[in-house]
C-alpha cells in the first residue's frame, strides 16, 4: 500500500480472526488491530479529524497552541499531528501514568502537565479546563466532548469493518472518552440493524476513583447510552488475564485495554453459543502493548502483575 | 439469601468503612432499600427521583444494570452487585 504522507496512512487496519479463542465454528471472534496506525493506536484516527476540524473552523493556524487533557495515546497522536502541522502542544496527564507515555510525547515535542494521580482523569479534565479558561487563545480540542471524535469513527473504523465483516453480529469495544464506540456504533447500526454494540469500561483500583462526592463523577459529553446494546465493567485481573491469552494463544501482542474489550467479546461470544445462536463478534484492540511493558504486566505470574497495576491507569 | 454488594471509597463513611456488605431483595430497588435498613443513607446517595443518580454506575456481575431492568433488574443469591463512581475514560 502506498501513501503520500503519514498522515493519509492512518486507519486501514487489519481485521484479523481470532480461530484458537473462538468458541466454535459459527461463533467467531475476529480482531481489528488499530496498533497498525502511525503512532500505534486507534487514537491516531480521533486526532487526525479533531484537529483537521480545528483547521476547518479556522481555530488553528501555524505556531499555534493546543492544550488536551489525556493519559497517552490521544496525547501521543495529537503530538505526532501537531509536529507534522506545526503546532505547539501541552498534554495534562495524571502522574500515575506509565514512562513510556511520557518519552513519547516529550520526543515529538509536547509539553507535559501534571495533574493529582487520585482522581485520575476527571482530575486531568478539571485541571485542562481551567488552564484552557486562563488562556482564550489556545485550543483545547477536548476528546471528550468533540464530535469529530466521533466522526472519525463513523467515517471510517466503521465503514472499515462493515466492508470487510458484512455479517458482523457484535462490536465490543473499550469505553474512554466514548468515541469509538458511539461513531462505530451509529454507523453500524445503520447499515446492519440488529447488530450488538458492545461497551468494556476498565475498572480500576480504588485510588483512581478519589472523589470528593459522587456528584463530582463525569459521564463524557459524547456519550449516549442509545447506541449500546450492553456495557460491561472488567476488572484489572481480567483485563490483564486476556491480554495474556491473547499472545498466548493467537500470537498477538495488545495493550491491556484490548484485553477488557475481548473480555466482553468472549462473554457474548459465550451467551450466542448457549442460545444456539452463530455470531461473528469484532473486538478492536485499540494499542500494541509496548507502552505497559514498564508496568509489568506482562512478566512474572497474574497476581503479581495485578498488583504492580493497582492504582495505575491501564486502558 | 445474601447478595454481595462492593461499596466505593466515597461511600464507605456509610458502612463504618466496610468495602463489601450483604444484602436481600428480589430486584435491585428492594437490595437497596435493604442496605438503606442497615447502612442509613446510603440509600439516597444512589437514588432519586429520576432513579439511579446520574453519576453513579451499578453493575450486576459486571453487566451496567442501566441495560438491564435498571432498578427493577432481578438480583439473587450469589449475586454480586458493585456501585462504582463514574470517571473520565482512563488513559485516552
Amino acid at each position: 500500500m502506498r501513501y503520500d504522507n503519514l498522515l493519509d496512512s492512518v486507519g486501514h487496519t487489519p481485521l484479523v480472526g481470532l480461530p484458537r479463542l473462538s468458541p466454535s465454528p459459527e461463533t467467531r471472534l475476529w480482531a481489528k488491530l488499530e496498533d497498525r496506525n502511525p503512532t500505534g493506536s486507534v487514537k491516531d484516527r480521533a486526532a487526525f479529524f479533531m484537529i483537521a476540524q480545528a483547521e476547518k473552523d479556522g481555530l488553528l493556524s501555524p505556531g499555534s497552541t493546543i492544550i488536551e487533557p489525556t493519559s497517552g495515546n490521544t496525547g501521543i497522536s495529537l503530538a505526532m499531528v501537531a509536529r507534522l502541522r506545526g503546532y505547539r502542544l501541552i498534554v495534562v496527564m495524571p502522574e500515575n501514568t506509565s514512562e513510556e507515555r511520557r518519552q513519547l510525547l516529550r520526543m515529538y515535542g509536547a509539553e507535559i502537565i501534571g495533574s493529582p494521580a487520585a482522581g485520575g482523569s476527571n482530575e486531568a479534565v478539571r485541571v485542562a479546563k481551567r488552564i484552557a479558561a486562563e488562556h482564550p487563545d489556545w485550543v483545547m480540542l477536548y476528546q471528550y466532548g468533540n464530535e469529530a471524535n466521533v466522526r472519525a469513527h463513523y467515517e471510517t473504523t466503521g465503514p472499515e469493518i462493515l466492508k470487510d465483516l458484512p455479517e458482523i453480529t457484535h462490536f465490543v469495544a473499550g469505553l474512554g472518552t466514548t468515541g469509538t464506540l458511539m461513531g462505530v456504533g451509529r454507523y453500524l447500526r445503520e447499515h446492519r440493524p440488529g447488530v450488538k454494540i458492545v461497551a468494556a469500561e476498565p475498572r480500576y483500583g480504588e485510588l483512581v476513583y478519589g472523589l470528593r462526592n459522587v456528584d463530582e463523577g463525569f459521564v463524557p459529553e459524547l456519550y449516549d447510552s442509545s447506541v449500546l446494546t450492553t456495557r460491561f465493567s472488567v476488572s484489572t485481573a481480567d483485563a490483564l488475564r486476556r491480554t495474556r491469552e491473547l499472545i498466548a494463544a493467537e500470537g498477538i501482542f495488545a495493550g491491556i485495554s484490548a484485553g477488557g474489550a475481548l473480555h466482553a467479546g468472549l462473554a457474548m461470544a459465550a451467551k450466542a453459543v448457549a442460545a444456539g445462536e452463530p455470531a461473528d463478534i469484532v473486538v478492536l484492540l485499540a494499542d500494541g502493548g509496548w507502552k505497559y511493558l514498564s508496568t509489568g504486566a506482562y512478566d512474572g505470574t497474574l497476581e503479581e502483575a495485578e498488583a504492580r497495576l493497582d492504582g495505575q491507569l491501564w486502558a | 439469601m445474601a447478595i454481595e454488594v462492593r461499596i466505593p471509597t466515597i461511600l464507605r463513611t456509610y458502612t463504618d468503612g466496610a468495602k463489601q456488605v450483604e444484602g436481600t431483595g428480589s430486584t435491585l430497588g428492594e437490595l437497596f432499600t435493604d442496605l438503606d435498613h442497615k447502612h442509613g443513607g446510603l440509600r439516597d446517595r444512589l437514588v432519586d427521583d429520576g432513579g439511579l443518580r446520574r453519576f453513579v454506575n451499578v453493575y450486576l456481575n459486571d453487566e451496567d444494570v442501566r441495560f438491564l431492568a435498571g432498578l427493577d433488574t432481578p438480583v439473587k443469591d450469589g449475586d454480586t452487585v458493585t456501585v462504582l463512581p463514574a470517571v473520565a475514560g482512563g488513559a485516552s
